[in-house]
């Protein structure tokens, strides 16, 4: 009896890694993320097609690139991935510290590529933008933190994570760069939520920003004058946001076809924040429909795993991680079919960029980690009586 | 809320009585008490964690649902609406003072192309450049056959333009429909109107914008739905303007100059009643703006009434004399000495001719006799002939309603010494526009008040501020008047009309300082009728030369006045004034009987 108990553990001193590691691993992620990233080539075909012939590269240039730091990201999503929690969580609080000096130094050793923006440092072959690799990092950090706090006689971890993030933020916003900025906040917000925030705080906080809204809206003619043209139905053919609806529309349910969009030639953006429009006009509504389905799954499997996790820390990290993929993804969509105002954000494993695909890597690679199967002491809890409740 | 103790003190002295170490149970509580928190809040993050699931769940929907509807729906032709403003369709009309339509609008269309649904972009190309010559075969050729979308072939054609293209039949060829400003008079009035162009553009509408003269400056006014198409009422006359656009443009020729420009101006209400610059353009098709380097005076976009800043010379010397008489320094019979050339500093003042030693106030105006009105000058001071000046208006831009009228801004000396003064007594060393002039002759001639120039129409006199006392102003009448009569404007004795007026010969300054011997602004300032008058004429034409009685001749007298008496003879009806028949002797009358 004793042993079919200790049998059932499914710790086994001598049980090989990849075995565990496949056994454990929400394998209907990894594939989503795959099926996304070969997507993400695909779309790259296509949209990166007009870039490499403005920049006088060969057609596929970029198609290549992307390969390259795609099977990177995914060689660093598997590592990160088999990696213990614990393990992961220093490693990417040493990562968080590195990136938060390299964000700091920005505006000394960084450049903007003559973008407006110093959000970059050149590598020469490449660049790295080290607000991308700061955002896993934080979270891990940040929920860290907010989860040595519920501890009894622990620090005021959920204090000083708050503290953190505004810092973070302020020096985004400094950049400037608004979209990492709102997903930092974004990220810690939902931790917090997730953490224990009380009720009341959480009813105050959308209270004053429906206030806040408001008052914007009646005072400032500039904020009303955005707010008025994103709500009007009317929209203006020459802005991005025009061309992508039209290019919406053109593509219908199937598409016009492989290489026949044209949207690409008329979008800057075609290969990063317009890469949906892209894809509507030449695969249709088919793939976009697959395309966001890949990312409810990611989201919503990892969110459900998660509400079985009992270490507070693990639990906290992953939703962080999940939301952040999510409401990235969510962001991009929304904005190309003009259900959010215009913000300029990457759309994670599709869109074109080295810095956001290897940072996007490691953090799947971090929340799949954290989603792996483990002993939750449900066991225990039966055989103490107490079970669920 | 009851808390469990860590240590309850039943357990600690159980234990302490069989000899164990109590502090195991204070651990075994924080572990159970830990416990129980991290169950609690396991429960709660749970509820939370499903909440933003389904929130995910239905942000994911939302965004599948909009982008089906969208995929769903029919793409559509751009349409030009920025967000939050729409284009303002119907533009104000503008009419003259009888209410004659002087710009109104036309409906029109414009002509633009979608290569990719072109049947065949070669053989469209060969029949539009058919019909439009201008068109660069070879370029079109390259937008049908490239990349391209979409392009403007013309902004607006004609209806049978559009007919001949329709004919085509090409279902890459369309046309969207168009506002277009029109200008039915042609050139007439030109300056005034400026033009009007397109702002901004979509292919079912575009905004008409003005883009210089009234178009521009009330712009706003037109533009305005809340003005109900209420047409702009301009002061000009048609039928004035065109006359006096006539007169003036055979006057140029025959005086061989290179431009010229008049001003009719009510000395009552300001009204400008007919302005005229030429070279002119046609506002329908107007011109481009000169490229950098050229003189912008060259382009026929310039204009000169309110733009062309000049010395105009010996036309000046009137006012001098007008405030040394409201000054009560002098009257016109007072004898000035004239010995020339008159000295000051290493400065001369010379006259045309020797005048003699004395000469009236009223012979100095009559004969231009420089160093006469530079001693009158002398008698005034500087400072009150500034002020004089300031109180003409001609310090400042003139107030006239069109936008090129602010960059007429007059050149003035930086220290208006006693040697400006005196120099400005005579024209020079200040340089104004036509238009100032033209509302200074009108303060002398409405009795000392000063009017300011207008382009819209008004009712009844605007007199403004006191600038001279009537008698003063009397005097300087009647001095312009014996300029005509018995001085160096005999041309401008016109049949039936009395004019008074004063000529003005100034020399054209080099770019680059120093003057032009054989270049000239030649003006003529008039009143009408010398009498009573209602009316203020200047005349000014831009290096005149003509031979008469075998010598080159330049001088006002010689070219702006007689185009100055053509033109009071051609308006002075047109404007109701009728003329002084001197009664003809009665001679022969033979009465019959019978």
């Amino acid at each position: 009896m004793t042993e079919m108990v200790y049998g059932a553990v499914p710790i086994q001193a001598g049980e090989p890694i990849l075995p565990k590691w496949w056994r454990t691993l929400d394998k209907w992620s990894v594939s989503c993320v795959l099926l996304l990233f070969v997507l993400g080539l695909l779309l790259g075909l296509a949209a990166s097609v007009p870039l490499a012939e403005r920049n006088g590269f060969g057609n596929f240039h970029y198609v290549q690139r992307q390969a390259f730091f795609g099977i990177t990201a995914l060689i660093a999503m598997i590592v990160t991935s088999m990696m213990s929690p614990t393990l992961v969580r220093r490693l990417a609080v040493l990562g968080f510290a590195c990136a938060f000096v390299a964000l700091a130094l920005l505006p000394v050793f960084g450049t903007d590529f003559g973008k407006g923006a110093v959000r970059w440092y050149s590598l020469g072959f490449a660049s790295l933008q080290p607000s991308e690799f700061l955002k896993p990092g934080f979270i891990v950090a940040a929920a860290w933190m907010i989860a040595s706090s519920q501890q009894i006689n622990g620090p005021p971890g959920t204090l000083i994570s708050f503290g953190l993030c505004m810092a973070v933020v302020m020096m985004l916003v400094m950049q400037p760069d608004f979209g990492q900025a709102c997903l930092i906040l974004f990220g810690w917000g939902v931790m917090y939520f997730v953490g224990g925030a009380p009720m009341i705080l959480l009813l105050a906080m959308a209270a004053v920003v429906v206030l806040g809204g408001i008052v914007a809206y009646s005072n400032s003619e500039h904020f009303a004058r955005r707010i008025d043209g994103f709500l009007n139905p009317e929209i203006d053919p020459t802005t991005q946001m025009g061309y992508a609806t039209n290019a919406i529309r053109e593509g219908g349910l199937f598409g016009v076809g492989v290489g026949e969009g044209q949207v690409k030639w008329s979008l800057p953006d075609a290969h990063t924040d317009f890469i949906v429009a892209v894809a509507a006009e030449e695969y249709g509504l088919i793939l976009v429909l697959v395309l966001i389905s890949l990312y409810a799954m990611v989201v919503v499997r990892s969110l459900f795993r998660l509400m079985r996790e009992r270490d507070t820390f693990i639990r906290l990290a992953g939703t962080g991680l999940a939301c952040m993929f999510g409401v990235q993804a969510m962001i991009n969509m929304g904005v190309a079919v003009r259900l959010l105002p215009a913000k300029g954000m990457t759309l994670p494993f599709v869109s074109y960029g080295g810095s956001s695909l290897i940072a996007g890597g490691i953090a799947l690679g971090m929340l799949l980690s954290f989603t792996r199967t483990r002993p939750q002491g449900e066991l225990a809890d039966f055989l103490r009586g107490r079970g669920r409740g | 809320m009851i808390r469990k103790p860590l240590r309850p003190l039943a357990r600690i002295l159980d234990a302490r009585a069989k000899g164990e170490n109590p502090d195991s149970i204070e651990r075994e509580n924080l572990r159970i008490r830990h416990e129980e928190m991290q169950a609690k809040s396991r429960h709660r993050a749970e509820g939370r964690l499903l909440v933003l699931g389904i929130f995910f769940l239905c942000a994911y929907a939302a965004v599948a649902g909009r982008m089906g509807v969208l995929a769903t729906s029919e793409p559509r032709e751009p349409v030009a609406a920025a967000p939050g403003s729409v284009i303002a369709m119907q533009r104000a009309d503008i009419v003259d003072r009888q209410g004659r339509i002087l710009a109104t609008n036309f409906e029109t269309h414009s002509l633009y192309a979608q290569p990719p649904q072109m049947i065949d972009p070669i053989g469209a190309v060969d029949r539009l450049v058919e019909i439009f010559p201008d068109l660069d075969r070879e370029r079109l050729l390259a937008d049908f056959t490239g990349k391209r979308k979409f392009l403007w072939i013309k902004k607006k054609i004609s209806p049978e333009q559009k007919q001949a293209v329709h004919d085509i039949g090409d279902p890459g060829l369309l046309f969207g429909p168009r506002e277009m400003r029109l200008y039915p008079n042609g050139s007439v009035a030109a300056h005034v109107l400026g033009g009007a162009g397109f702002g901004k553009e979509g292919v079912s509408a575009a905004e008409v914008i003005g883009v210089a003269g009234v178009e521009r400056q009330f712009d706003s006014y037109l533009r305005d739905p809340a003005n109900g198409s209420k047409p702009l009422q301009l002061a000009l006359d048609l039928t004035v303007q065109a006359a006096a656009e006539r007169v003036l443009d055979g006057g140029m020729r025959l005086m061989n100059a290179k431009g010229a420009t008049s001003i009719l101006m009510d000395v009552h209400t300001g009204e400008v009643i007919s302005v005229v610059s030429l070279p002119d353009f046609d506002p329908n098709d107007r011109p481009r703006p000169p490229t950098s380097g050229d003189d912008p005076s060259v382009s026929p976009l310039f204009n000169r009434a309110v733009q062309g800043v000049y010395e105009l010379g010996s036309t000046f010397k009137i006012f001098a004399a007008a405030q040394a008489v409201d000054l009560e320094l002098v009257n016109s019979e007072t004898i000035i000495d004239t010995r020339g050339p008159l000295r000051w500093g290493k400065f001369l003042i010379k006259d045309f001719r020797n005048y003699g030693n004395a000469l009236s106030v009223s012979k100095i105006i009559v004969k231009s006799s420089n160093i006469g009105t530079a001693r009158l000058a002398q008698q005034i001071g500087a400072e009150r002939q500034q002020s004089f000046m300031d109180a003409l208006g001609m310090l400042e831009a003139t107030p006239f309603e069109i936008t090129e009228a602010q960059g007429g801004k007059p050149l003035l000396p930086k220290n208006w010494s006693e040697l400006s003064a005196m120099t400005i007594s005579y024209g020079h060393g200040i340089s104004t526009t036509p238009m100032h002039l033209a509302a200074g002759y009108a303060a002398i001639a409405n009795g000392g008040r000063y009017v300011s120039p207008t382009v819209l129409k008004q009712n009844g006199p605007q007199l403004g501020s006191r600038v001279m006392s009537e008698e003063a102003a009397e005097a300087a009448r009647i001095m312009l008047r014996k300029v005509v009569t018995e001085g160096t404007a005999s041309f401008a004795r016109v049949p039936g009309y009395q004019v008074g007026g004063k000529t003005g010969t100034a020399d054209k300054p080099k770019p680059r300082g120093g003057y032009y011997d054989e270049k000239v602004i030649a003006t003529f300032a008039s009143i009408f009728p010398a009498h009573d008058p209602k009316y203020v004429l200047v005349v000014t034409l831009d290096e005149p030369s003509i031979i008469a009685h075998g010598e080159e001749r330049r001088t006002a007298g010689w070219t702006a006045v007689p185009v100055a008496a053509e033109m009071v003879g051609r308006l002075a009806p047109l404007l109701g004034l009728r003329p002084q028949v001197d009664p003809a002797e009665v001679t022969d009358i033979t009465l019959t009987s019978n």
